[in-house]
């Protein structure tokens, strides 16, 4: 038996192996593999690089690591569906526990009430954020949910066409064509005019074929939408609304979807005490109506009472999911973000009602402060009139990649440069201003621009 | 774990109190009217509770001591691989140049994590035999799909119209879910009596309308496909293509790769596999690596290497588009990307770990249970309560819930569906000798319950925070938030 190399992830012994197998009735580790053809086997160790020392391993990585530009380094006036609010201490911190973390899914409630009453309390925060009536325990992120969103639509409609507003986050509207593609769905552009996405045009594209109109509050653009219009051009034809969101803080401040009459919200709940890191885990978040939550993908928490009369969560409705309901589920989905909601459920109870206003009215007022403040700036002006929330669009003098390149050199990182996304915007630069950018950073952001020649 | 139950959020609230300390404007104050319509804003107020941080810390403290996690045991979950979470890996994700990284910061600020996406893509490729890798698709459920529209792309792209997947009756409910989500048809072919496919029946079913073959290796049984090359020439030969649903990738690191096998594409779980935390139900991640030929289908971006600089490449015209916002969850695969290196070539202890530990624990329950498969195991083994429902009545079900009185979570239940009264356990590589034999000296302490003390079973759990849970109410009507005011009223 050839010794094992002493590893500390693997806690048996050469003993024990020596032991175990002699209880399995094998002689070597190899007799347990004889199901394996010999065609197939791997007769070479893994070309992978040598085990380093743990101390070896976190310098690698930190060295990584640092060759990245983080939001701590850089002043980051980025946006575009990742959002650098501040995350309280308290939300990792309780998020960060390991019987949180290394758990899974609570198949056994019984011991797993922790789990299931913070999704639950989670659920009911994100309804009371966004106005809705239901929400579950969580998509992938912002994009997965708002498609899985249209295919909700399309089941409860029996309609097979989406009508999608270009001032909707790109990336979304791509993932929303590569989830419908193969079920015979039909998605429509609904050009923007001026930033927002033009009712009357609306009106003019949906019909008695549209399934859901699909919008983003605020939008892609910094813009806000003519909610109760839409919502009113939408439901005339029968079809729903379905609200994007891809920075729900907004919703402390304006007013949510559910009030203006949206079906279905679904949007990325990132900004909600999760972390930048690069694009992902983030947190797909869906709400819904009551009427429609049979129809919902993924998991869902109620409360019930055990045999003794107690207070208990569960996992309920399931016969909607894969599981039971193997190719006619609402969704194929199985493992969700629930680390992610929790973090959110912890985020918004620390704000609280007051606090998570404040948020959302602080970053409100810093970016309309850095929207006039660098439409002064030559040459530089705002690309749509209406209001915005915390982004908004600058027309540029100079190419805005090459803008963003010369900020790197004073320890800022630009907005987004809109030419990738909309060909007609190629001067367009998209800007986010949250409560974690100072007024000092908004105007070194303006001074610098001013001083490229 | 703690008794008393613990009051939900709403219930802690009262008007006045705050658990952080929330932003201060350094802006002139300009009325808010001038800044945004009084149309847009916010009627009523926000019904969040209202808690301080002391409160916050008990609370969801208290609701951890309400929680099983592989941190506090043994956690013999079958298909999920429950193994350790190293603490290095949560340290390097949260390190600020990869957690608080915008994902659209320029590339010249960004060499880091994409280094680290390039190398993991290498890594994983010399593990699977596979050739290119893409991130982005969030979970396993997500690297299924993503693996499908990828099949779905190749025989568009050649004229071939094929519209079904074939999927063993073993198989995860994943697979049809998403063949379904994919717009194929779904044909299941049964097991053999040996827990494998049945090479005749699929055989028989391979035709030319036939877009792939959906496997588990080792399947779900916890049982290697032992006729694999058969498998593969009879797919290959009807022209389809052949995918691993890669959850059981585990049993078989370093022994034997799925590229070898002759997989054409296939999907891994991180989580599972590779050691990132579940986090109660996710984060995960689920990618999928590809051989050459269906490499131009990847989702965008792709991540490439030019000399010593990285780059994220967009301009890829068969591309089957974006499955997921941005490159995946990259944190998940931050810790992957540790985990890899902390083993490197020792990767292979880790299957022949898992597959011991799992063997030894089939070895000391076997005198208990009906094992509907006998056969040496890879990971994991599925046992069967059929002997105790037909003697005591206790179901599986029940033994389930009486091992949460022992101080361990259940196996997993009902599954593979094929098995009646099915108890799927997968010890994985991270468990002592002796933590094994406690869980299996618990299980033949309840079968034994079953012949003695029935009813003890049957009503089970006892000792837990909460008993039996009203299943039927829940959903008959279901209660799935706090009624709204609630907060506001504390």
């Amino acid at each position: 038996m050839n010794p094992w190399t002493p590893h500390k992830y693997i806690p048996l012994t050469d003993a024990d192996r020596r032991d175990m197998l002699r209880a399995v009735g094998a002689a070597t580790i190899e007799d347990l593999f004889t199901d394996v053809p010999r065609s197939v086997r791997l007769l070479r160790a893994l070309a992978l690089p040598p085990v380093p020392s743990d101390a070896d391993l976190l310098r690698e990585l930190r060295g990584l690591s640092e060759r990245n530009g983080d939001a701590d380094r850089y002043a980051c006036f980025l946006g575009a569906g990742a959002y650098d609010h501040f995350i309280p201490s308290v939300v990792w911190h309780l998020a960060g526990r390991s019987e949180f973390y290394t758990a899974y899914t609570p198949y056994q409630a019984e011991i797993m009430q922790g789990e299931l009453q913070a999704t639950y309390e989670y659920q009911s925060l994100l309804c009371a954020l966004t106005g809705m009536d239901v929400a579950n325990a969580s998509m992938y992120d912002g994009a997965s949910a708002t498609a899985e969103a249209a295919v909700m639509a399309r089941d409860l409609t029996r309609r097979d066409e989406v009508v999608v507003s270009s001032a909707v986050h790109p990336e979304y509207r791509q993932v929303i064509r590569t989830y419908t593609r193969h079920l015979g769905m039909v998605v429509r552009d609904l050009p923007h005019q001026g930033g927002v996405t033009p009712a009357a045009l609306a009106r003019d594209l949906l019909s008695e074929r549209t399934a859901a109109l699909i919008i983003q509050q605020p939008n892609f653009l910094g813009g806000l939408e003519e909610m109760g219009a839409l919502a009113e051009v939408a439901h005339a034809v029968g079809a729903l609304l379905v609200v994007a969101a891809a920075d729900p803080v907004a919703y402390a401040l304006l007013k949510p979807p559910g009030e203006w009459g949206a079906d279905i919200v679904a949007g990325e709940g990132q900004p909600l005490g999760n972390h930048l890191n690069f694009g992902g885990p983030y947190l797909g978040m869906l709400a819904t109506r009551q009427a429609f939550v049979r129809r919902m993908p993924g998991r869902l928490v109620g409360q019930t009472v055990d045999t003794q009369g107690r207070r208990g969560f569960v996992l309920t409705l399931q016969t909607r999911e894969q599981h039971i309901r193997r190719e006619r589920a609402t969704s194929n989905i199985c493992t969700n973000e629930a680390l992610n909601a929790l973090a959110a459920a912890i985020y918004m109870a620390a704000l609280g009602r007051g606090g998570l206003r404040q948020v959302a009215e602080v970053c409100a007022r810093k970016a309309h402060y850095a929207r006039q403040r660098l439409a002064q700036v030559p040459g530089f002006r705002p690309a749509f009139e209406g209001p915005t929330f915390h982004e908004f669009v600058l027309r540029c003098p100079r190419s805005p990649e090459e803008i963003n390149q010369r900020l790197l050199d004073a320890g800022m990182i630009g907005g987004l440069a809109l030419g990738r996304f909309y060909p007609d915007l190629r001067d367009g630069w998209l800007l986010c201003v949250t409560e974690n950018r100072t007024r000092e950073e908004i105007d070194r952001l303006a001074q610098t621009l001013e001083a490229m020649r | 774990m703690a008794r008393a139950q613990v009051p939900l959020l709403n219930e802690r609230s009262a008007s006045g109190r705050i658990g952080a300390m929330p932003p201060v404007s350094d802006v002139p104050d300009l009325p808010l009217e001038t800044i945004l319509p009084a149309a847009q804003l916010r009627g009523e107020p926000l019904d969040l509770p209202e808690v301080s941080e002391p409160d916050l810390v008990r609370h969801y403290t208290q609701l951890s001591h309400r929680n099983y996690a592989i941190d506090l045991g043994f956690y013999p979950l079958g298909s999920c691989t429950m193994k350790y979470n190293p603490k290095l890996n949560e340290d390097a994700a949260r390190l600020p140049g990869f957690a608080r990284l915008h994902p659209y910061a320029p590339e010249a600020v960004t060499q880091g994590a994409l280094r680290l996406l390039v190398d993991l893509e290498a890594m994983l490729a010399e593990i699977t035999g596979m050739e290119h890798v893409t991130f982005q698709p969030a979970a396993g459920a997500q690297g299924e799909l993503t693996a499908l529209m990828l099949i779905r792309a190749y025989f568009a792209e050649r004229g071939e119209r094929r519209t079904r997947v074939i999927v063993p009756d073993s198989a995860h409910g994943t697979n049809p879910a998403s063949a379904a989500m994919c717009g194929f048809e779904v044909a299941e072919v049964r097991s053999d009596a040996r827990g494998n496919i049945d090479v005749d029946a699929l055989r028989a079913a391979a035709d030319d309308r036939l877009a792939a073959l959906m496997l588990t290796n080792p399947n779900t049984l916890g049982l290697f496909e032992e006729r694999i090359t058969e498998i593969e020439e009879i797919i290959h030969g009807c022209g389809a293509q052949l995918y691993l649903d890669g959850a059981n990738f585990n049993a078989i690191l370093g022994v034997t790769r799925p590229g070898d096998q002759g997989f054409d594409v296939m999907h891994m779980n991180l989580h599972k596999t590779f050691s990132t935390p579940h986090g109660g139900g996710g984060p995960g991640a689920g990618p999928v690596a590809v051989k050459g030929h269906l490499a131009p289908y990847l989702p965008v971006p792709v991540v490439v290497r030019d000399g010593d600089r990285c780059r994220l490449e967009y301009d890829r015209p068969k591309t089957i588009g974006k499955i997921r916002s941005f490159y995946g969850n990259f944190g998940v695969l931050v810790r992957a990307y540790a985990y890899i290196r902390s083993y490197g070539p020792l990767l292979r202890q880790v299957a022949e770990a898992a597959v011991l530990n799992a063997n030894y624990l089939l070895a000391l329950l076997r005198p208990a249970f009906d094992l509907p498969y006998d056969r040496p195991c890879k990971h994991e083994f599925v046992l069967a309560g059929t002997r105790q429902k037909r003697e005591t009545g206790a179901t599986t079900k029940d033994i389930a819930k009486r091992l949460l009185d022992y101080g361990f979570h259940a196996p997993t239940v009902y599954f593979p569906l094929i098995v009646e009264e099915a108890m799927l356990i997968e010890p994985t590589e991270t468990e002592t000798r002796a933590a094994i034999e406690a869980f299996a000296q618990a299980l033949l302490a309840v079968a034994e319950e079953c012949r003695t003390n029935t009813e003890l079973v049957r009503t089970a759990p006892h000792t837990t925070v909460v008993t039996r849970l009203d299943e039927v109410t829940a959903a008959r009507h279901p209660d799935l938030r706090w009624a709204s005011g609630t907060a506001r009223s504390g």
